[in-house]
């Protein structure tokens, strides 16, 4: 084993040596990297709308949009909101190779056939589905649903299509990934429950991640700003009044969903029922088919909905309607939200085709820089792109990034992936993660701007060793100038402006620090930055 | 004298029980206390969050016999005519300087909810976020010469204190067990690269700044930064290290995160904090419910007590506030799990300090658990009698970030408890 470990090591740096000039200069070989999808008609015809609805709202408010960003501000939002990290400087390099129309739709395509794209993405929606604890030890595997979840995804299997598999599979939790969306309510603590899902639990998760509604706090009372009843709630937790779990897994049992009275304590049957678009659901069949059909059902009102807003969540760290499960407070959604929907619907459920419209339409091209700062307004409206706090994986995988010239993916060395895995848990941890409601936006915190600038991940990535960016630069760039370019693309994806260039040129002057720490220095203040931890 | 080293502070603060330390603040407070008897507001407020619903029958308000008891005995208690469940003997000790309120009504049966509306003192609101008690309080009663946050959270759970309407500035600041300092707050470097750095930092951000300056502000990355690199630098950031305390005061307390916790808290309302929330979970007990809180109560009694008994040997108790509460009750019904189920309407706090009389019991329940409780208790109410002991005006209205007007409570403070009348 350990000589096995010697070996890898080894490789891992003649690897790295050879490696190790490449990127860091533009290259002049004039390599193509190509193959765009051709968008079709109604493709554009979707983007041209939801660009019209933006503009029409923004016209009737009187608000200035901002002007388009350029390419390379664009293609890091992408990186963030599909992979959860920057790009590279090699992948930098390689876009910029292309032509400027073609950068953007190269770069989506990119990371869409990217399996970091699969596992950020599935971690997300993971979330929604079973949380973000571990759960009941003997019946739920959380990491293989995530990499079910992140395989489906992988080969963009239409969404409608998980989600029934979530609602209705049967089967062991160990054999069958997708039973873990069921299996993770149970509560083996319960005795009264006897090791079953929790039908109430259940409906909850559906109505809220499926749906976008907050059906749950039916539970108790009737919804205190939406027309939803008590029993409406009870009705839709009685599909899963027949889900039993034993020996071959989930499956469907029979019997009668009972709920106790909180005043009489009395137990009454309830019967499955939904509250709304009761036509849509099938007559016939075991009870969480039914259920399955009629959510994914091409006119359920809120399904695709919901989708989109999640999706849009996920690309832009801010849904377009707060909170992201709850659909029907009490705004009015911007007319995107619909215009999206229905072409994820009639279109197949197809996910990768939902995140290249959401990509290309204007409100996500458009820089976070307005004319007039006039603050939260333009950003509430989408006039100009929201400043986002990054999630703590988001950072941990741009601080790795950063300081590594080469692309971490995939195709990396297992060393190398493994050692972004354990330092990317151990930061999240100390960063504080965001938790199930992660699209809930806030400022940063004083704990995670401490471990930033003195924790043990900046520090390692800061300091001199032979795979760390600062080294790189400080032995390979020819000039301060380079260095610079080299240091700014590598983490903030931009180059620095004048006033920029002019104070870092002057402080890799100062002879009274050496080279090397100078060029830590700068790479430490650029990771700790404003612009570094928050989407723009 | 030899100038001080970080190790003579170190060992000198050790041994004068943290006194070196504070501030010419703390000191002032320290002494404003002892003349407490002036009547002047409290200052500061510690909250104990016993987190997922702790059963009023096993803590606060025994029903010892009845068929809901389950076989929860009660013991006296330092104040004639009050009984505490057993398990709770140092508390008991201590009854004279706590008062109870046993009627505590509320409408929020989930987790989430209920966290929000005992923590804010409102229903939740998808129009608007209201702010945390600690949250009102650093607001509306600055601090200048504190270093270290003001609003703090000790092993934080899942919902910490937050400053909603009145912005993310005034949010808990999150820490765990106080055992040893506070992580990443020491820098790796000498000072001058320190200060290049930092000069880099402003360089970068005026950059960012251009055509988003006001944005920027309010991602409040800079103001954290501000505040990180004032508390990497300041002494009082020793108040959050309980290694410096005496053992005697540490057993008492008791050796677990949470007694720790709680002598944290108190160490840093010295130093000038406004509010300390120390978190205790694992009161969720919807099985299993006798065993789970005696062995919660076995860290709670001690920290609890200490606590109390600690503020009001060192003359801090007038001005310090002390909280003791969760999200809701739990049924008088025991369910065949041997547990008892969320119960909003009818469940236990304990507070003390501030200038609140102790040994007094607001409202009463229903020994067979089918009658509403008498004096109900709404928690409206009783965030508008901590606000009116903090000398805060509890219907000053503000106003939200999309221009709703909002009071800091709605409800009407329980003069009983104020004791301004007698």
């Amino acid at each position: 084993m350990a000589l096995l470990k010697n070996i890898l090591f080894v490789a891992l740096i003649l690897a790295g040596l050879a490696a190790m000039g490449a990127s860091l200069v533009p290259s002049k070989s004039g390599r193509r990297v190509a193959v765009v999808a051709s968008p079709d008609g109604e493709f554009k015809e979707t983007v041209t709308k939801v660009d019209e609805a933006f503009a029409t709202a923004w016209a009737r408010d009187g608000i200035q949009p901002a002007l388009p960003a350029d390419a390379l501000t664009v293609a890091r939002r992408l990186s963030l909101g599909l992979t959860g990290t920057i790009p590279s400087l090699e992948e930098i390099r390689k876009l910029e190779e292309l032509p400027e129309g073609d950068r953007l739709d190269w770069w989506i395509s990119h990371l869409l056939h990217d399996r970091r794209y699969a596992d950020f993405v599935a971690e997300r929606f993971a979330r929604a589905f079973v949380g973000t604890e571990n759960g009941p030890f003997i019946f739920f595997r959380r990491r293989k649903f995530v990499l079910w979840l992140a395989a489906e995804i992988a080969r963009n299997r239409p969404y409608d299509q998980i989600v029934r598999d979530l609602i209705t599979t049967e089967g062991l939790w160990t054999d069958k990934p997708a039973t873990n969306f069921i299996t993770v309510t149970i509560e083996p603590d319960n005795k009264e429950k006897q090791n079953q899902p929790d039908p109430v639990r259940l409906a909850g998760r559906v109505t809220r991640a499926f749906l976008g509604i907050r059906l749950d706090c039916a539970q108790c009372h009737d919804h205190p700003f939406a027309d939803w009843k008590q029993g409406d709630f009870e009705g839709f937790a009685a599909f899963f009044g027949q889900t039993r779990v034993g020996f071959r897994g989930v499956h469907d049992g029979s019997g009668e969903f009972k709920v106790q009275d909180r005043k009489t304590r009395e137990y009454r049957v309830v019967e499955p029922r939904v509250a709304r678009a009761a036509d849509l659901l099938p007559v016939d069949g075991p009870l969480r088919r039914r259920l399955a059909t009629w959510v994914t059902h091409q006119g359920n009102p809120w399904f695709a909905k919901a989708t989109v807003n999640r999706v849009w969540a996920i690309l832009c760290g801010q849904p377009l309607v707060t909170p992201i499960d709850n659909l029907e407070a009490f705004e009015s959604p911007p007319e995107a939200l619909a215009i999206l929907a229905d072409d994820f619907a009639r279109n197949g459920h197809d996910l990768a085709r939902l995140i290249r419209i959401i990509a290309s339409t204007r409100a996500f091209r458009h820089e976070s820089i307005s004319r007039l700062d006039s603050s939260q307004k333009a950003e509430k409206t989408w006039a100009s792109f929201p400043l986002t706090r990054l999630r703590p994986e988001q950072v941990a995988g741009s601080v790795i990034q950063a300081a590594s010239i080469s692309t971490i993916d995939a195709e990396s060395h297992l060393v190398t992936r493994l050692m972004r895995f354990g330092e990317q848990n151990d930061f999240v941890k100390r960063y504080g993660d965001s938790g199930d409601d992660e699209f809930d936006g806030r400022g940063g915190t004083i704990p995670q701007r401490l471990v930033m600038m003195n924790g043990k991940l900046v520090q390692e990535k800061t300091m001199g060793g032979p795979f760390n960016t600062t080294t790189r630069v400080e032995w390979l760039a020819g000039n301060d100038e380079s260095a610079l370019e080299a240091l700014f693309l590598a983490t903030l994806t931009r180059r620095p402006d004048t006033e920029e260039r002019d104070h870092f040129t002057r402080s890799l002057a100062d002879r009274t620090v050496g080279r090397g720490h100078g060029i830590q220095d700068i790479f430490w203040a650029l990771v700790n930055s404003t612009e570094f931890s928050w989407n723009h | 004298m030899e100038p001080l080293g970080r190790r003579a502070l170190f060992c000198r603060a050790a041994t004068l029980a943290g006194s070196t330390w504070l501030g010419p603040l703390a000191k002032h407070l320290a002494q404003a206390a002892e003349s407490d008897r002036t009547g002047a507001p409290a200052r500061s407020v510690i909250v104990l969050w016993l987190a997922g619903g702790p059963s009023q029958l096993e803590t606060f308000d025994p029903h010892p016999g009845s068929r809901i008891a389950g076989g929860t005995r009660h013991i006296p208690t330092a104040v004639k005519d009050i009984f505490l469940a057993e398990g709770l003997e140092r508390v008991a000790e201590q009854m004279g300087s706590i008062s109870l309120i046993r009627s505590m009504m509320s409408r929020e049966g989930d987790h989430e909810r209920g966290t929000y509306n005992l923590k804010t003192g409102f229903r939740p609101d998808p129009t608007v976020t209201h702010p945390s008690l600690g949250s009102v309080a650093c607001r509306e009663l600055p601090v200048e010469s504190c270093e270290i946050p003001r609003h703090v959270s000790i092993l934080h759970s899942q919902w910490p204190g937050r400053g909603g309407y009145l912005g993310d500035a005034f949010d808990a600041f999150l820490t765990g067990d106080p055992l040893g300092p506070v992580p990443d707050t020491r820098s790796y470097l000498v000072p001058a690269r320190d200060q290049a750095r930092v000069n880099h930092l402003g360089a970068l951000d005026r950059s960012f700044g251009k055509g988003r300056e006001k944005r920027v502000e309010e991602t409040l990355h800079r103001e954290t930064m501000r505040s990180a690199l004032r508390m990497m630098t300041s002494e009082q950031l020793k108040a959050f290290d309980v290694s410096l305390e005496p053992l005697a005061i540490r057993r008492m307390y008791g050796e677990t995160p949470f007694g720790r916790g709680c002598l944290a808290a108190r160490r840093l309302i010295e130093t000038g904090v406004r509010c300390v929330e120390v978190n205790l979970a694992g009161w969720d007990t919807h099985a299993n419910n006798h065993q789970l809180v005696a062995n919660n109560l076995k860290v709670l009694d001690p920290a609890f007590a200490g606590l109390v008994r600690d503020l009001r040997e060192r003359g801090l108790l007038g001005r310090t506030i002390v909280i003791c509460m969760g999200e809701f009750g739990r049924t008088p019904a025991i369910n065949p799990a041997g547990g008892r189920d969320h119960w909003p309407g009818g469940f236990s706090i304990a507070v003390a300090g501030g200038g609140i009389r102790g040994g007094r019991v607001v409202g009463e329940t229903d020994p067979e658990g089918k009658k509403e409780p008498a004096s109900q208790v709404q928690v409206g109410g009783l965030f508008a009698t901590i606000f009116t002991a903090l000398g805060i005006d509890y219907q000053k209205v503000n106003q939200t970030p999309i221009g709703r007007t909002v009071r800091f409570s709605e409800g009407m403070p329980l003069e009983s408890l104020l004791g301004r009348n007698g």
